[in-house]
């Protein structure tokens, strides 16, 4: 590998013939790092969504499921990813120990953006729906949640780019994803000579990878809101 | 019908905002809610569909208790309309009418094809039912929202203050086409409001509820303004209540002489040929306007020289739309038309104050009292501060 690196120049810029030159591998790391981004954040609002619908619900509960998701967001990743295995019982190395983390931080992010976004249903239409006959399931499923759409939209947004920096920080303790290539510019420098195409590589593709499912959120969410933008037209 | 049953709302903190109402909301009829804010009104309309639950008595639709109808069965059977309309905002307006039958499971197809039709009955272009609220005016939602309560054809209807949050000229607009609705589809409704002059103009009975949920009085319209109960009913329905009570005293048979008049478009005659007003009508007869003799001789009688202020009675109308005709005219004779606005004639202001005299009851009464002195200074003065000449 040193002798390998020897051969191309080390020249930050150089990061694009790092990629043709280990095209599969960074391919699979990219792979990894999308799911790992992606599925903890569905996980995280399936999760998130009764508890929002509940501290909106019973305002008692907003603050101390509000107090407590934020308490869960400022554990730093790297302590909650070795917390976790001994708590849940899981091997040192398992490989859920970072989704389970990451659904964690998902969850605290969104719970308070369900909240918010179920309370942001007008008083007048909450009232319009329940005088008409909704029941109160059908009247979350079809009128609350369908209205909450673009308030959750805005949460999942930063909860998926925070997801994909997050995830690189787990590369680091040797999960395979985008972080790895920032492990291995570091191993392949040395004092005085840095060797940057990997962690270049690795950044511009978590940079990527950010804006792409950055930009599926918001093509989502405007599919589910065509009311929004003809209230705006 | 809707009967409370000694019916009462008390909330844990011990406010009483209802208190041991009886009363019962005709078939057919709209009975109207009145009173200052804290009357237990909206309370009281919103214990029928059970969105409050009273703490004591019971509510009856019919002959059935509502307490023993599962809430989201009655609420699908009661149309209800509120103040900013509470339409869905990511629901189109064909679909937010057609909310209530896709609920009771009637399919798309005729549910979306009813609700086109009730938006035209509601006065709204079909152009409208691809649009989403937040695409229509304040009024153009309001009309929405009577057609989504209207369009399971629910027998009862349920309205909380529906029209006051639009602007006067729109609010009377909705008003009329509503008693016009109303006149089709005979529904039984409940109708909110704090406004005496819309409860009065809707209601075919009133019941005005005064702070802490009593009711003061129920009563027909006329009968509030003739006889209200005690001195709060009387403050609440305040000023003008003889005059107002004229309003109820229809088909009269009004006097009227023939009014000379000159046509639009002709020339003013001179000021020695003529009384000092002149009626101007269009071809048909119908009276556009007076013109000042003295001002106006020899010229071509065109838009710009009328006075415009005098309104019109019409033959077998109210007694109080001709008391205003004698007093809005600058000539002082009020301006009678039959029901094509084609002009009858004109009558003397004395004539109709005898009219009102020969009326029964405390409109005679009242009517009595105000007049006997000085009926030709009042008509001037009436007239100098509604009329503004063309200078």
């Amino acid at each position: 590998m040193s002798g390998f690196a020897n051969e191309v120049s080390s020249s930050p810029l150089s990061f694009w013939s790092y990629f043709m030159d280990h095209r599969s591998a960074d391919l699979q790391l990219l792979w990894s790092h999308t799911w790992l981004s992606v599925v903890p954040v569905v996980l995280g609002l399936v999760i998130a969504l009764p508890l929002g619908w509940l501290s909106n619900r019973f305002s008692w509960s907003y603050p101390p499921i509000m107090t407590v998701s934020g308490l869960l967001y400022t554990i730093p990743s790297i302590a909650l990813f070795v917390l976790i295995p001994p708590l849940l019982h899981l091997d040192q190395l398992s490989e859920l120990q970072v989704p389970i983390a990451l659904t964690v931080y998902s969850v605290a992010l969104l719970v308070r953006v369900v909240a918010d976004g179920l309370g942001s249903v007008s008083e007048d239409t909450r009232q319009a729906a329940t005088a008409i006959g909704f029941t109160p399931l059908a009247r979350l499923l079809k009128v609350d949640l369908p209205i909450a759409v673009p308030v959750i939209t805005a949460g999942l947004r930063v909860a998926v780019v925070s997801n994909v920096s997050i995830v690189a920080i787990a590369g680091t303790i040797g999960f395979q994803n985008l972080g790895n290539l920032f492990t291995t510019g570091y191993q392949l420098s040395s004092g005085t000579s840095p060797y940057y195409p990997p962690i270049v590589l690795g950044l511009v593709l978590c940079v990527i990878l950010a804006l792409a499912l950055d930009a599926l959120v918001i093509l989502a969410g405007r599919g589910l809101t065509p009311w929004r933008r003809a209230a705006r037209g | 019908m809707i009967r409370f049953d000694n019916v009462t709302k008390r909330y844990p903190d011990g406010t009483v905002a209802v208190d041991s109402l009886d009363l019962t909301a005709e078939t057919g009829k709209i009975t109207v809610f009145v009173g200052p804010s804290g009357c237990g009104k909206t309370t009281s309309l919103r214990m029928i569909n059970r969105m409050i639950e009273p703490t004591q008595g019971s509510i009856w639709l019919d002959d059935r208790d509502t307490s023993t109808i599962a809430t989201h069965e009655l609420r699908r059977r009661i149309g209800y309309v509120i103040q900013h309309a509470g339409l869905f905002p990511h629901r189109t307006i064909v679909d937010n009418v057609a909310t209530v039958p896709l609920l009771l499971g009637t399919d798309r197809k005729k549910a979306r094809s009813d609700a086109m039709d009730l938006l035209e009955r509601v006065g709204l272009d079909r152009g409208f039912a691809k649009r989403y609220p937040a695409q229509l005016s304040g009024g153009q939602q309001q009309r929405v929202g009577v057609a989504r309560a209207l369009a399971a054809d629910p027998p009862v209807m349920l309205m909380d203050e529906p029209f006051s949050a639009v602007d006067p000229v729109v609010r009377e607009q909705l008003q009329d086409e509503f008693l016009r609705l109303q006149d089709d589809l005979g529904k039984t409704i409940v109708f909110v409001t704090h406004d005496i002059d819309e409860a009065i103009k809707l209601g075919d009975r009133i019941a005005v509820l005064r702070v802490g949920g009593h009711l003061a009085q129920l009563a027909t319209p006329a009968d509030l303004l003739a006889r209200p109960a005690d001195a709060f009913v009387a403050g609440f329905v305040g000023r003008d209540r003889g005059y107002r009570a004229l309003g109820f005293s229809e088909g009269h048979e009004l006097p009227h002489h023939e009014e000379p008049t000159v046509r639009m478009g002709e020339t003013a005659p001179a000021a020695s040929e003529a009384a000092e007003w002149l009626l101007a009508v269009d071809g048909e007869a119908h009276p556009q306007g007076w013109i000042n003799v003295e001002q106006t001789a020899g010229r071509e009688v065109t838009e710009e020289l009328l006075y415009r202020g005098g309104t019109l009675a019409t033959q077998g109308g109210s007694l109080r739309a001709a008391l205003d005709a004698c007093l809005s005219s600058p000539s002082g004779r009020g301006v009678v038309v039959d029901e094509n606005h084609r002009l009858l004639g004109s009558a003397q202001l004395d004539e109709v104050v005898q009219l009102i005299k020969s009326e029964p009851g405390p409109a005679g009464a009242d009517g009595d009292t105000g007049t006997g002195t000085g009926t030709q200074g009042t008509s001037g003065a009436t007239a100098a501060v509604l009329q503004k000449g063309p200078a």
